[in-house]
C-alpha cells in the first residue's frame, strides 16, 4: 500500500480538491504561490547541496582539490577515487557483512512480528493490550538506555562456533542480528497489528467454517493479506538496519566484522590523508539506500506513515 | 493463557461472534501455535530489551568495573576501588554524576539545546514543508522527494558528507565567505563554541524531512469536507489550518512530539562520527557509551547515566502510549 493509493482509494475527494490549490482556499493568491515556490526551491537547493558537493569532491583527484580547494572549477574528473576506495579498504567485505546482518534480521523480524500481531489481534489472550504496549514501548527506548547491561550480557552468552568465531554474542554477526530483531520487533508488531485489525472478521469466519486451524488462518489467510504492509516494512527495516551505526560500534570490537555503515568510522581514520577517498567511500556506502530511494520511495514513506497513524 | 469459554460456533451466536476478539475454543495444536507465535518474540523482546532496561536501573546502584562478580554487600568507605568492586553503592553514582563528573552538566545542556532546536526549528520547518507541499503546489512531488532524501541516509554518512561543507581550509562555507586562509579560518567542527550548532544544522537537515513525511501522511488523512466547511464559513488558510486541521491531527502531533524528543535523546551517530563526542559535543548518549567501550569500564556509573536517559524518555513514551491505547482498552472492555 502506498500512501497515494490508499488515499485515493478511501478518500477520492482529496484528488478532486487538490488540483485547484487555490480554489480550495477560496480566493486565488498568486503572491502566496510565488513565495511558497521560492521557499521550496531554496530549501531544495540547500537540501541537495551537501550531497552533490560530496559527490563532486569524490569525482576530483586529491592533488587538485588540495591545490585549488573544494570550491573550484574542475580541471579533471575521475572515477579513480571510487575504484581506490572500493579496492584498498575492503569495502566489498564490509558490504557483505551488511548483507549478512540486514537480510536475516529483516526476514526474521517480519516473520516474528506477523506472528505476534496475528495472535494479539485475532486470539483473545486477555492481556493483548498489555503485550502490545510492552512491544511498542520497547522500541521507543533510546538504545543507550539498554546498552550497558546488553554489552555485559553479550559478553556472557556463549554461541556455538558456527554462529560466531568469538564464541560469544559479542563481536558476532549473529549478535547484531539478534539485537536488531529484538529492537525493531516492537515497531513492526505495532504497525502490523494495526493493519491486521482492518481485515474483516467475516474472512476468518469463512475460514473457520472451512475448518481452518489457527496456523492456516495465520499463514494462508492473514500473511498474504498483509503483503502491502510487509513490503512497506521490509523497505523501511532494510534501510534502518543497514544504516545502523550504534549497535555495531558498541557490540563489535573488531573493525573487520562491522557492517559498512559503522566501518565508515574506521575508513575515516584510514584515509585521513585523502579526504577525496572518504567522500568516494561515503558515496559508495550510500548506494544501497539511494537505490531504495529511487525505486522504493513510496514503500518507504508508506512504512513510515503506517507507523505514525493508527490503521 | 488462551481461554476457551465460548464453545459455540459463530453462526449460533452472531452477536458475540461479531466481536473482534471473540473467544473461541482452541484445539491443542492451536494452543501450541499461539505459544510459539507469541512466545519466541516475547522472549526475545524481554531478554534483549526489557531485561537490559531493568538491569540498567539495578546496576546504577552498584559500583562495578565489569570484572569479577556482583554481590549485595555495601561498598566500604575509604577503601581503594580495587577492593570495592561489584558492591552496592546506593545513589553514589548519581551523586558523583551531578557533583564531580565534569562532562555531565555540559552533556545535559547539549541534549537540552538539541531538543530545543528540534522543537523550535526542525519540527516547525518540517511541518511547514508538509503544509506547503500538501497544498498541491506545482512540483510538489519533486520537492517532497528532494527534502526527504536525507532521511534515507545514515547519520554516520551525513556526518561525513557535511565535513566537506564545514572543512576549515577547503570547505564550502569558509571558501564562500572568504575565511579559508590559515589565519582567519573558522573551525566549524573543532571550535567547542561552534561545533554543537554546526552539527545541529546537520541534524535539522535530516529531521525536518522526517517530520515532513510523517506530517504529510497525517494531512492527507484529514477529511477534506472539514476544510471545505471551514472555507464556506469564511475562514482563511491560516485559520483553517490552526483552528480546524491542526486540532484533528492530534494523534499525529503526539507521534511527532514523541519522535522529536526520542530522536534528540538518541542523538549519537553524528557527534560520534564528527569527533567521538568530545570537546563541545558531549551528549548523555556519548557518556553512557564511553563508560562501556572506553578504557575503564564503569558499569554502575554508565548505568546511572542510562537511567537519566530512561527517566526523561519515559515522559513522551507514556504520553504516546496513553493516547494510542486509551481507546483500545475501552474497546476491549465494551
Amino acid at each position: 500500500m502506498t500512501t497515494d493509493s490508499s488515499i485515493s482509494g478511501s478518500l477520492p475527494r482529496v484528488r478532486t480538491a487538490q488540483p485547484s490549490g487555490t480554489g480550495r482556499r477560496g480566493k486565488p493568491r498568486p503572491w502566496g504561490q510565488i513565495a511558497s515556490q521560492l521557499f521550496l526551491i531554496s530549501a531544495s537547493v540547500l537540501w541537495l547541496l551537501p550531497i552533490l558537493f560530496a559527490l563532486y569532491i569524490a569525482l576530483r583527484p586529491y592533488s587538485e582539490t588540495t591545490k585549488y580547494g573544494y570550491v573550484s572549477l574542475p580541471h579533471s574528473l575521475t572515477l579513480k577515487n571510487f575504484t581506490d576506495a572500493w579496492s584498498t579498504s575492503g569495502m566489498p567485505h564490509f558490504f557483505w557483512n551488511s548483507v549478512l546482518i540486514t537480510v536475516p534480521a529483516v526476514v526474521i523480524v517480519l516473520a516474528l512480528a506477523s506472528g505476534v500481531a496475528f495472535v494479539l489481534t485475532r486470539v483473545n489472550v486477555k492481556i493483548n493490550v498489555a503485550l502490545l504496549i510492552v512491544f511498542t514501548a520497547g522500541n521507543l527506548l533510546p538504545q543507550q538506555v539498554i546498552i550497558t547491561p546488553l554489552y555485559r550480557l553479550y559478553l556472557l552468552i556463549p554461541l556455538p562456533s558456527f554462529l560466531s568465531d568469538s564464541g560469544l554474542m559479542y563481536n558476532s554477526i549473529t549478535g547484531l542480528v539478534v539485537v536488531n530483531v529484538s529492537f525493531q520487533l516492537g515497531f513492526c508488531v505495532f504497525v502490523l497489528s494495526n493493519y491486521m485489525k482492518s481485515i474483516p472478521e467475516e474472512m476468518y469466519e469463512a475460514a473457520l467454517v472451512d475448518g481452518a486451524g489457527l496456523w492456516t488462518r495465520f499463514w494462508r489467510l492473514t500473511v498474504p493479506l498483509c503483503r502491502p504492509a510487509l513490503a512497506a516494512l521490509a523497505t523501511l527495516l532494510t534501510t534502518w538496519i543497514y544504516n545502523d551505526f550504534f549497535w555495531a560500534i558498541t557490540l563489535m570490537s573488531s573493525g573487520d566484522k562491522r557492517p559498512v555503515t559503522s566501518a565508515l568510522a574506521n575508513l575515516q581514520g584510514q584515509f585521513v590523508s585523502n579526504q577525496n577517498l572518504i567522500a568516494a567511500a561515503a558515496m559508495i556506502a550510500a548506494v544501497p539506500t539511494l537505490v531504495v530511494y529511487v525505486l522504493l520511495q513510496k514503500q518507504f514513506i508508506a512504512g513510515l506513515s503506517l507507523g505514525s497513524s493508527k490503521g | 493463557m488462551s481461554s476457551a469459554t465460548d464453545t459455540q460456533v459463530p453462526a449460533a451466536a452472531p452477536v458475540k461472534a461479531r466481536r473482534r476478539r471473540s473467544l473461541r475454543r482452541l484445539s491443542g495444536r492451536d494452543r501450541v501455535v499461539v505459544g510459539l507465535l507469541l512466545g519466541i518474540p516475547l522472549l526475545l523482546d524481554l531478554a534483549f530489551v526489557w531485561f537490559p532496561a531493568l538491569a540498567t536501573l539495578l546496576l546504577s546502584f552498584t559500583k562495578w568495573n565489569g570484572v569479577g562478580s556482583l554481590h549485595t554487600k555495601a561498598c566500604l568507605p575509604n577503601v581503594p576501588s580495587i577492593l570495592n568492586n561489584g558492591c552496592l553503592y546506593g545513589i553514589q553514582n548519581y551523586h558523583q554524576a551531578v557533583t564531580v563528573y565534569p562532562e555531565f552538566w555540559p552533556a545535559v545542556r547539549h541534549n537540552l539545546i538539541w531538543l530545543g532546536v528540534f522543537i523550535f526549528v526542525a519540527t516547525p520547518l518540517g511541518m511547514l514543508f508538509a503544509v506547503l507541499i500538501d497544498r498541491g503546489i506545482k512540483g510538489s512531488r519533486m520537492y517532497q522527494s528532494i527534502l526527504f532524501l536525507p532521511v534515507m541516509l545514515s547519520l554516520a554518512l551525513i556526518g561525513i558528507i557535511w565535513e566537506f561543507v564545514y572543512s576549515q581550509n577547503l570547505g564550502l562555507i569558509n571558501t564562500v565567505i572568504g575565511r579559508n586562509g590559515n589565519s582567519n579560518a573558522i573551525d566549524w567542527l573543532g571550535n567547542p563554541h561552534l561545533n554543537l550548532w554546526a552539527v545541529l544544522v546537520e541534524a535539522t537537515w535530516r529531521q525536518a524531512g522526517y517530520v515532513m513525511v510523517l506530517y504529510l501522511a497525517g494531512l492527507k488523512a484529514v477529511d477534506p469536507t472539514l476544510r471545505e466547511a471551514a472555507v464556506v464559513d469564511g475562514a482563511n488558510a491560516w485559520q483553517t489550518f490552526w483552528r480546524v486541521v491542526f486540532p484533528v491531527m492530534r494523534p499525529i502531533n503526539v507521534v511527532i512530539m514523541v519522535v522529536t524528543v526520542i530522536e534528540s535523546l538518541r542523538a549519537f551517530d553524528l557527534v560520534y562520527i564528527t569527533n567521538k563526542g568530545i570537546n563541545g559535543l558531549e551528549l548523555l548518549s556519548v557518556l553512557v557509551t564511553s563508560n562501556i567501550v572506553g578504557e575503564t569500564q564503569r558499569v554502575g556509573f554508565g548505568s546511572a547515566l542510562g537511567v537519566v536517559l530512561l527517566v526523561i524518555s519515559l515522559v513522551p513514551i507514556c504520553i504516546f502510549l496513553f493516547q494510542t491505547f486509551r481507546s483500545e482498552s475501552r474497546e476491549g472492555q465494551s
